[in-house]
């Protein structure tokens, strides 16, 4: 029997998933009118008893997280959904929100009304065009099903909800540069404390959640305490989103309960590229310590893979076969994190900018062994020193790669050159490509 | 880099935290951050975004260092600039972790991959923060052997501060003063990673007043300024501390000098006054030291009418031939020291044995005589740190007083406290503020005075010296401080009339206070100094003694242009002693002219706003060091009633031993004020002031600093805009009977009876080109 447990992904099947009209008929938005009935205090204590952890990379239990919102405090309060994913590998946001918007619009409800908000925004990615066409569209059903806007089904609660489109940065997705970037100004993270519990958007109290987080809250509301935290492991309650990308016979979303193993997962999916072996993987997106053929036992729960010395992160399984060079994945995620620095801290700034130019030589085999113990010297500058975690993120790859493959790097160094033939890793037909 | 006193400007207890750095334990108030804490204990982290004047960034990350509170460490070094003490809090330093010694290692080798490393050709090459910290918690040599950023430099972001964009550590110091400490958000950080670089806006040039300070606050040389940039190497700079000279604000600075020349001002620091800003025109308004018109000897004129270079002795003796056995009287000019204006106060009660002395080059009233003379001005800018409310009367602050405007600022900022501008229309300046204005138009002040309501003892009211223009003005001040128990701050635009009142250098008044018209205060001065008796009669104020028939008038630093338009032809028919530093139009009328010394080249001192005295000494060396006190007192001692005071420094401890009158005072006579003037529909009340940048004369020939000068513009209203059928910026023609002035017009809310016009600026001189700057029927009409 498979261990997948569809839910938020339960109705991507169906043609129409993504309307208003299938997610009525698929027992949608029954779950607002559960929480609408219930103390805004009930429903905290549901998603805080229920175990859910944010979704969006730390982890953080998403129940407390609304119970940090100043209660009585006669301010503002604003619900704000992070879906800029944009961390490489991590695609799981985009696709739940193209298939199925509304379990999202129904989780703000549910969020906003437990922290007492009557303004949610939606923070999206702004190059996925066709995804915010979709959004948009669910919003607009939603306001004429009167689930959004004043007195929502009667109960007195009036929420508005706004779509913003961000402008190409990965660093938005960082919580506090969202903020700024809905703000209007230049997405850079900001100082902390206060954090956004207390002053968020526009100096006011603020929940920031992830996507998935949000979505998963309507089943929870529904099916109840119990049924979530029958899932998953100890700390890591309920279901959750797997993106398995790269060299797999079937890459995609696989929905199934925390503490699954690749190797599960794997099966699932049809296994390694045909005809290949797994070299090594990313438990959650490209800022979490690789791991390898090592790890397809470890369960992905939070606690799990941080105890291989990795994160969860996003879940973001991206796979690679030993076709693939690691100096040259590496050199390209790092490439990707000198492009998204948003230049406010040095470390990151000017470290990514130098780790880029290391890493060129070392691919191109220039340079002696000396040069890897700089280049994890530089990351240990560089980690842990930044003003928030996308340097760490930076460095993480480069650090986890020399542990696993520091040999690979001085095949480069021997061979003067890469010894790989990066057209034997694409996916497409090689002949002609170049 | 300073350690600031938090709570220092608080009267209310606060709670004190002990915390343990580098082994030795501190207590220091709440709030204190890790790296000021440190600092008083002596121990320096490296830094650049930190600025105890700034709101934390914690953006460079060089001041790194290890943290545990009781008992448990922070998994990570922590930036020392961003984390405020706490009880039980251990951190160790650079100096005792050797984690944190690598991280800010680290940190500075990764800075300086991207830096030129140009310190050579550098201004900031010998005082750079960035220089001295690379040697200081660096490695020895850098392992970066790729390619740097580059490019294009430098670039202007305005026409007086330079951006070298490679050399930006990109701290964000800069931004953070514009916006946090000016209001003036015109540059901000864009792009982003390596290739995040400060810059402007594209139609909005950086045309702050302050934007100097910048470039004083900039931790390495990426920020110069125009004039000075490539000029010295600090290292050959002799620097002495010194008092601007150009406003009432009282801003400490710092004068550098090469071989005899002023080569920059930076801002001193002075936590009481201007903390450590100063506005561009105190820091780049010096070149009038070294004109080409300087005086440099004595002259008298010859028979034929021309100016002759003399020897003093002649020179002295010529004055004091036409000076002595005449009526005379003494005209001071706004911009003296305290010593000077005392030498002038004593010369003319003693060598000339007259009262007709004023130091007032600038319209003036019977009614601001008796105000100066009698009113209690007790406001300080503590008072306004601790306001509820600053109320400000014919006076904006951002043009007339700049650091009064930051530390009203500080505090909207800070506090958001209330502001009220009685004035025409809302100045950019009082935009800042936020401040609710009340339209007047000018002459017609006094109802609104008199209609304010809500002042209690914590509010300022701010009174500039404009306000004398208006018709029972100064007395429905007076009457509201007394009502309200509100402070009150009078504050001239220069930086002499302050310690000239108290020098007494005013037809009513003796040194220290002393009311002429009182004879106990006579008889103490006259001991004082050792003479009879001093004239009783109260003398002639300046516009008197122009108009008057005395034959004979000895005239400090003054333009007549700022007086009236027919000053100057006045005069000429008297014999004037002129004591000059620059030729002008005094000197050229002028039957003898003494050379005397700019600020630079003398010591002295200058007294601000709120009565405190700022002593300097001469920045360059002169072994004449001619200050108007000494050649005053030669001048005396020729005309046979010396009044001995051959140094700036016996002047100064003759005045301080006088004192402050501590006997009766008298009360001011109230004067009432004047109604509203009656207008056609072609016609305006006129109104103005005068900007911070301007065609003062002390701004000679600074082309760079003039280049960021605000346009000159007619601020007309909406509906006198439909009547004259003109959009914002058509030509508008103002003109009275004695000339006319043409300047693009900015449609405005002010005043529907009102314009407005720069004093004294391009195009716009209103003395010169109408005759008159204020409270004046002028005729409006689309140019
Ligand atoms: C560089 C950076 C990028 C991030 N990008 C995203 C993102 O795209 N989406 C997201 O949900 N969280 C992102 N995060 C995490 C957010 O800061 C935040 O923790 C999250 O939105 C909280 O939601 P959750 O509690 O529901 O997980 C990012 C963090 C960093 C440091
Ligand atoms: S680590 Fe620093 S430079 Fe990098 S994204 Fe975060 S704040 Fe910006
Ligand atoms: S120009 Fe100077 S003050 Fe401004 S960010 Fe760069 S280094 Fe800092
Ligand atoms: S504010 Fe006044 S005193 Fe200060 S620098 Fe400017 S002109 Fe000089
Ligand atoms: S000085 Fe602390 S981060 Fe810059």
């Amino acid at each position: 029997m498979s261990k997948l447990t569809p839910v938020l992904s339960a109705n991507w099947d169906q043609k129409d998933s993504f309307t208003f009209e299938a997610y009525k008929r698929n027992g949608g938005y029954t779950a607002i009118a559960k929480a609408l009935s219930m103390k805004p205090d009930e429903v905290i204590q549901t998603v805080k008893d229920s175990g859910l952890r944010g979704r969006g990379g730390a982890g953080f239990p998403t129940g407390n997280k609304w119970g940090f919102i100043p209660q009585g405090d006669n301010k503002e309060h604003y619900f704000v959904v992070n879906a800029d994913e944009s961390e490489p590998g991590t695609c799981k946001d985009t696709p739940l929100l193209m298939a199925n918007p509304h379990v999202l619009i129904e989780g703000i409800i549910i969020g906003s009304y437990a922290i007492r908000a009557n303004h949610a925004f939606i923070y999206i990615r702004g190059e996925i065009t066709h995804v915010v066409r979709r959004v948009q569209q669910a919003i607009e059903d939603a306001y004429k099903a009167g689930l959004l806007g004043k007195n929502i089904l009667g109960k007195g609660f009036d929420l508005d909800l706004v779509l913003h489109v961000g402008a190409g940065a990965y660093i938005c997705g960082e919580e506090t540069a969202l903020l700024d970037s809905l703000e209007g100004f230049r997405g850079q993270p900001r100082l902390r404390p206060p954090f956004p519990a207390i002053a968020g958007l526009y100096a006011k109290p603020t929940v920031v959640n992830n996507v998935e987080s949000v979505a998963s809250v309507p089943a929870i509301i529904n099916n109840g305490v119990a049924w979530f935290t029958a899932m998953g492991t100890e700390k890591s309650k309920g279901f959750t989103l797997y993106s398995l990308s790269g060299h797999v016979n079937n890459p995609g979303q696989f929905e199934a309960p925390l503490g699954i193993t690749l190797r599960e997962l794997l099966e699932i999916s049809g296994g390694i590229r045909t005809g290949h072996k797994l070299k090594f993987w990313t438990p959650g997106g490209s800022s979490t310590p690789i791991f390898t053929d090592a790890h397809l036992d470890v369960p992905l729960d939070y606690e799990g893979v941080s105890a291989a010395g990795s994160m969860l992160g996003t879940k973001a399984l991206q796979i690679f076969d030993e076709t693939t060079c690691i100096v040259r994945a590496v050199l390209r995620w790092t490439e990707f994190y000198k492009h998204e620095s948003c230049g406010k801290c040095t470390p990151c700034r000017e470290g990514t900018w130098w780790l880029v130019q290391v890493l060129k030589d070392l691919e191109a085999g220039r340079g002696s062994e000396a040069d890897l113990d700089k280049l994890l010297d530089l990351c240990d500058n560089i980690m842990g020193r930044s003003f928030c975690a996308l340097a760490d993120g930076a460095a993480s790859p480069i650090i986890s790669s020399l542990k696993y493959f520091r040999q690979e790097y001085l095949d480069h160094l021997a061979a003067g050159k890469c010894p790989f033939d990066p057209m034997t890793a694409t996916l497409f037909e090689s002949a002609g490509v170049k | 880099m300073s350690i600031q006193e938090l709570g220092a400007d608080q009267q209310v207890q606060v709670e004190m935290i002990t915390c343990v750095i580098d082994g030795f334990e501190i207590t220091v108030p709440k709030g204190t951050l890790v790296i000021r804490a440190a600092e008083k204990l002596g121990i320096q982290i490296p830094r650049f975004c930190d600025h105890p004047l700034l709101a934390p960034a914690g953006a460079c990350r060089q001041c790194l260092v290890d943290i545990e509170i009781n008992g448990r460490a922070f998994p990570k070094p922590q930036a020392s600039c961003t984390i405020p003490v706490e009880n039980g809090m251990v951190v160790k330093t650079q100096l005792t972790s050797p984690v944190a010694d690598k991280a800010q290692k680290g940190i500075m080798e990764l800075l300086l991959i991207n830096h030129p490393l140009d310190c050579p050709v550098c201004d900031k090459g010998g005082e750079c923060p960035l220089q001295n910290q690379a040697m200081s918690n660096g490695r020895a040599e850098s392992r970066f052997e790729g390619v740097k950023r580059t490019f294009e430099k430098p670039v202007a972001i305005s026409s007086q501060v330079l951006l070298d964009r490679e050399r930006c550590v990109l701290c964000a110091r800069c931004t953070r003063f514009s916006e946090q400490i000016a209001g003036d958000p015109f540059i901000t950080l864009n792009e982003r990673g390596a290739l995040q670089q400060v810059g402007i806006y594209e139609e909005e040039p950086f045309d702050s007043y302050y934007s100097g300070n910048t470039v004083q606050i900039c931790p390495v040389g990426a920020l110069t300024g125009t004039s000075y940039r490539f000029r010295a190497r600090p290292f050959d700079l002799v620097s002495t501390n010194s008092a601007c000279e150009h406003c009432a604000s009282g801003c400490a600075m710092r004068t550098d000098v090469r071989r005899g020349k002023t080569l920059r001002r930076l801002a001193g620091e002075d936590a009481e006054v201007n903390e450590e800003w100063n506005c561009d025109k105190g820091r780049w308004a010096f070149k009038y030291e070294v004109a080409k018109n300087r005086i440099k000897n004595p002259m008298i004129r010859d028979s034929s009418g021309q100016l002759q270079e003399v020897s003093w002795p002649e020179a002295l003796a010529e004055a004091a031939n036409g000076l002595k056995n005449s009526r005379s009287g003494v005209l001071v000019g706004g911009r003296v020291t305290i010593e000077d204006a005392y030498g002038y106060s004593k010369f003319a009660r003693v060598a000339l044995n007259t009262n007709n002395i004023d130091f007032r080059a600038r319209l003036h009233s019977q009614e601001e005589l008796e105000f100066l003379a009698t009113a209690k001005t007790n406001a300080t800018y503590k008072d306004l740190d601790n306001a509820d409310h600053v109320v400000l009367i014919g006076f904006e602050p951002e043009d007339e007083s700049p650091i009064v405007f930051l530390r009203i600022y500080k505090q909207v900022h800070k506090r958001s406290i209330k502001v009220t501008s009685i004035a025409p229309y809302a100045s950019r300046g009082s935009e800042k503020l936020k401040a609710n204005l009340i339209k007047s138009a000018s002459g017609s002040e006094v109802s609104a005075i008199s209609a304010l309501s809500g002042l209690t003892s914590k509010s300022v009211v701010l009174v500039g010296e404009r306000i004398s223009e208006t018709e029972g003005g100064l007395s429905s001040i007076v009457k509201l401080a007394s009502d309200t128990g509100a402070k009150l701050g009078w504050i001239p635009r220069r930086a002499g009339e302050k310690g000239a009142i108290a020098a007494g250098a005013l037809p009513n008044l003796l040194p220290g206070n002393r009311l002429i018209s009182n004879s106990s205060a006579r008889v103490d001065i006259a001991a004082a100094w050792s003479v009879d008796s001093v004239p009783s009669e109260i003398g002639l104020s300046t516009e008197e003694m122009i108009n008057s028939d005395l034959q004979a008038l000895l005239i400090g630093g003054i333009d007549p242009m700022d007086i009236s338009p027919e000053a100057k032809i006045k005069l000429a028919k008297k014999f004037i002693v002129s004591l000059e530093i620059r030729q002008s139009d005094i000197t050229d009328i002028a039957s003898v002219v003494l050379p005397v010394a700019p600020v630079v080249e003398k010591s002295g001192s200058f007294m601000d706003w709120q009565g405190k005295v700022r002593k300097f000494e001469a920045a360059v060396d002169q072994t004449l060091n001619r200050s108007d006190v000494r050649i005053l007192s030669m001048l005396a001692d020729e005309i046979g009633k010396p009044i001995n005071l051959p140094t700036v420094n016996s002047a100064r401890v003759e005045f301080e031993s006088i004192g402050s009158w501590d006997g009766e005072v008298s009360t001011m006579k109230l004067v009432v004020g004047a109604g509203n003037k009656a207008i056609n529909n072609d016609e305006a009340i006129i109104s103005s002031w005068r900007n911070l940048l301007d065609k003062g004369s002390l701004q000679d020939g600074e082309e760079n600093l003039a280049g960021t000068a605000r346009k000159s513009k007619v601020v007309i209203s909406q509906s006198r805009a439909k009547s004259l059928n003109v959009s914002d910026g058509d030509l508008v023609r103002v003109s009275n009977n004695y000339g006319a002035v043409t300047l693009a017009c900015q449609i405005s809310d002010i005043d529907e009876s009102s314009i407005w016009l720069p004093r004294n600026s391009l195009n716009s001189q209103l003395i010169r080109n109408l005759g008159v700057v204020s409270n004046s029927v002028v005729k409006v009409a689309k140019a």
